[in-house]
């Protein structure tokens, strides 16, 4: 009895999460603009939402932006790691921190108006109109949200591996940067590639500071989608949510699996000791 | 033989407390040298700031005659053997070796020919495509002495690199080194704290505590004649005791006058005088210079180790021959047995052998039996 009752549970809160995303991929192949009708299974709105051209730019524009912010956070967060882990005063240490952590802890709305504040100030002093800062100030604010998590991958990583390799490769000749790129990064690459895909994605669903921040130059999905439900929302915006849904599932296996494969390998090295 | 490393008025300090002070030291080409001490006396100290990976902050690193104070690790012709063997998880046991090599830029030809030289050299043929991490503790050692040796280092520094390895194969081991050192001849600055690795591989012991050098000497120089209390003690067993000198050799100890070997002492100087335990013969009562009670008989194998009361001072003697506990034995000492030192800050802090072993233990049994 109490068997099925928690089976049950599970099965309902389940359902909770995921019919409603299922119902929506499912209504994604309808072949008619209706929710009380399945007429048959097609591809039609994936098709319109290919052949209309606003969302296929706010598609480009999202991906450029999530890859390029996604990029630049983790080369700075990987390097900001290092320089954190390598901070002598401990007080500093967590001062930084902690500072880093603002904009994880801060509501993102918050952020969001505080951004687009800075950069209508910043547009102001530089005599330039705000739309045309569209894909810059995009870019900084994106980079800023996401740092913080990739702080948060590497550094650990960083800790973990300690100094006592690179002290290793210096002294069998690497010069500091060397030592970093030739020992350092290959053996914390999980924690960087990690903050890479938290990045990515973080950047990709991004609304409400893309909200804020963003001009009607460069528009992302998220706020596309948001403007079209204003009006009536189509079909092809089911499509377009199935395949970012598709999308973000496959990045997640992608980063269990590898995490997964890597918890196996450490497992068995323990083992050996 | 040449100096080949000196260390002039070396201090260094953590958190405001001194781990060297002022230490003075040469180092000479070609040469077995140990760091000996207990932890913290500032031996793996002492090899990070010839290493490049502390800076001094006072003194002076000489390297061949050149001031190398300031030079940062990587420009030093100085590689490590680390304590945990600090190989790189993300390269094959080939790579590792090959590492200095690669960053030199050496053709692929020449890498090859010398890390096939080097693993020959530490037993590793056939090894070359494992993963480090797939080496056994002695296996992943020999690896990293071979990727410091690969470039031709002219001194190899090893921290305790020893340590985490089992007795046997430590002992192997310590063989290996010695022979190493011997076939390349270079410089070898070694860290330990265990004595008898130390005797058993040297040409020099450089023994050190509280961040001070105590003795520098050959591995007989420092077990034969200790400058004091602390070298003595450290460098295997000894009875450390009391005496005043009465004149050139001629020492009295427990009212006993000793014939002895030292002079250059004032008259009436107050000493340390070492007997080690395996020069002490045990006689008949009335044969002996100074008689005692027997306290606890323990057998070691080799000897058995006896504590003898003689005036309530505890001394050991190692002797093949059993004695009972409780029976009243004389001991004889040859002149030559007999080593004196000054006077110094370590004088009776160590050498007695009254809070020694069985007792201890049958303090601690006491204190647990009222307990309960």
């Amino acid at each position: 009895m109490k068997k099925h009752l928690s089976t049950a549970y599970l099965v309902l809160i389940f359902g909770i999460l995921y019919i409603p995303i299922l119902t929506l991929i499912f209504f994604s192949f309808n072949s008619e603009n209706s929710t009380a009708v399945f007429g048959e299974f097609s591809f039609r709105w994936y098709k319109e939402l290919f052949n209309s051209p606003d969302t296929f730019t706010a598609l480009r524009n999202t991906l450029i932006l999530a890859i390029s912010s996604a990029t630049i956070a983790t080369v700075i967060g990987t390097a900001a790691a290092e320089g954190i882990y390598k901070m002598r005063s401990k007080v500093l240490k967590a001062t930084i921190n902690s500072v880093t952590n603002i904009p994880m802890m801060n509501p993102d709305i918050v952020t969001g108006m505080s951004m687009m504040l800075f950069f209508v100030v910043v547009a102001g002093i530089l005599r330039i109109s705000y739309d045309d800062m569209g894909f810059v100030a995009m870019l900084i604010a994106h980079i800023t949200f996401c740092l913080p998590y990739v702080i948060l991958s590497v550094l650990p990583r960083i800790t973990e591996f300690g100094d006592s390799l690179s002290e290793a490769a210096l002294d069998l000749g690497c010069t500091p940067m060397q030592a970093f790129f030739k020992v350092k990064l290959p053996n914390i690459m999980h924690g960087v590639v990690s903050g890479f895909v938290m990045a990515f994605t973080l950047s990709l669903d991004d609304f409400v500071i893309s909200y804020f921040v963003g001009s009607s130059k460069f528009q992302t999905l998220p706020l596309l989608i948001y403007s079209m439900t204003k009006k009536k929302v189509t079909p092809d915006m089911y499509a377009l949510s199935t395949l970012i849904i598709i999308t973000i599932f496959a990045l997640l296996i992608f980063s269990n699996v590898r995490s997964g494969r890597e918890e196996e390998r450490r497992k068995r090295k323990a083992a050996r000791k | 033989m040449a100096k080949l490393i000196e260390l002039k008025g070396i201090s260094k300090s953590y958190d405001g407390e001194k781990v060297i002070d002022s230490m003075n030291l040469y180092i000479r080409d070609k040469e077995f040298i140990t760091l000996l001490g207990p932890s913290g006396c500032g031996k793996t100290t002492t090899l990070r700031i010839i290493g490049g990976f502390e800076t001094a902050d006072e003194g002076q690193l000489y390297f061949d005659g050149v001031e190398i104070s300031d030079v940062p690790a990587h420009k030093r012709h100085v590689n490590t053997v680390f304590q945990k063997y600090a190989l790189f998880p993300h390269l094959n046991v080939y790579e590792n070796i090959a590492f200095p090599l690669r960053l030199k830029k050496v053709s692929e030809e020449e890498i090859k020919t010398k890390v096939t030289e080097m693993l020959k050299m530490v037993a590793l043929v056939g090894f070359e495509n494992k993963s480090v991490s797939t080496l056994s503790g002695g296996q992943q050692q020999r690896v990293a002495i071979a990727r410091a040796l690969v470039s031709h280092p002219r001194v190899l520094l090893l921290d305790e690199p020893l340590g985490a390895l089992d007795l046997k194969l430590r002992k192997d081991m310590q063989n290996e080194l010695k022979t190493i050192q011997q076939a390349i001849g270079i410089t070898f600055i070694y860290v330990t704290h265990d004595q008898e690795e130390a005797l058993s591989m040297s040409d020099t012991i450089v023994v050190m505590a509280d961040g001070e050098i105590q003795q520098i000497g050959t591995p007989t120089d420092i077990y034969n004649e200790p400058k004091n209390a602390f070298v003595a003690d450290f460098i295997g067993e000894s009875n450390i005791i009391d005496g005043i000198m009465l004149e050139d050799k001629k020492v009295k100890l427990a009212s006993h006058v000793f014939e002895c070997v030292d002079s250059g002492y004032e008259q009436g100087e107050p000493v340390d005088v070492v007997i080690r335990p395996e020069d002490v013969d045990v006689v008949a009562p009335e044969k002996g210079m100074l008689t005692g009670k027997v306290t606890s008989v323990t057998f070691k194998g080799v000897h058995y180790e006896i504590i003898v009361d003689i005036k309530g001072f505890k001394w050991m003697i190692q002797s093949t021959d059993y004695v009972a506990p409780e029976a009243t034995i004389g001991v004889y000492i040859e002149p030559d047995a007999i080593h004196i030192m000054k006077k110094s800050k370590y004088s009776g802090k160590f050498g007695d052998y009254s809070s020694f072993s069985d007792e201890i233990d049958q303090l601690s049994d006491a204190d647990a039996a009222e307990e309960f």
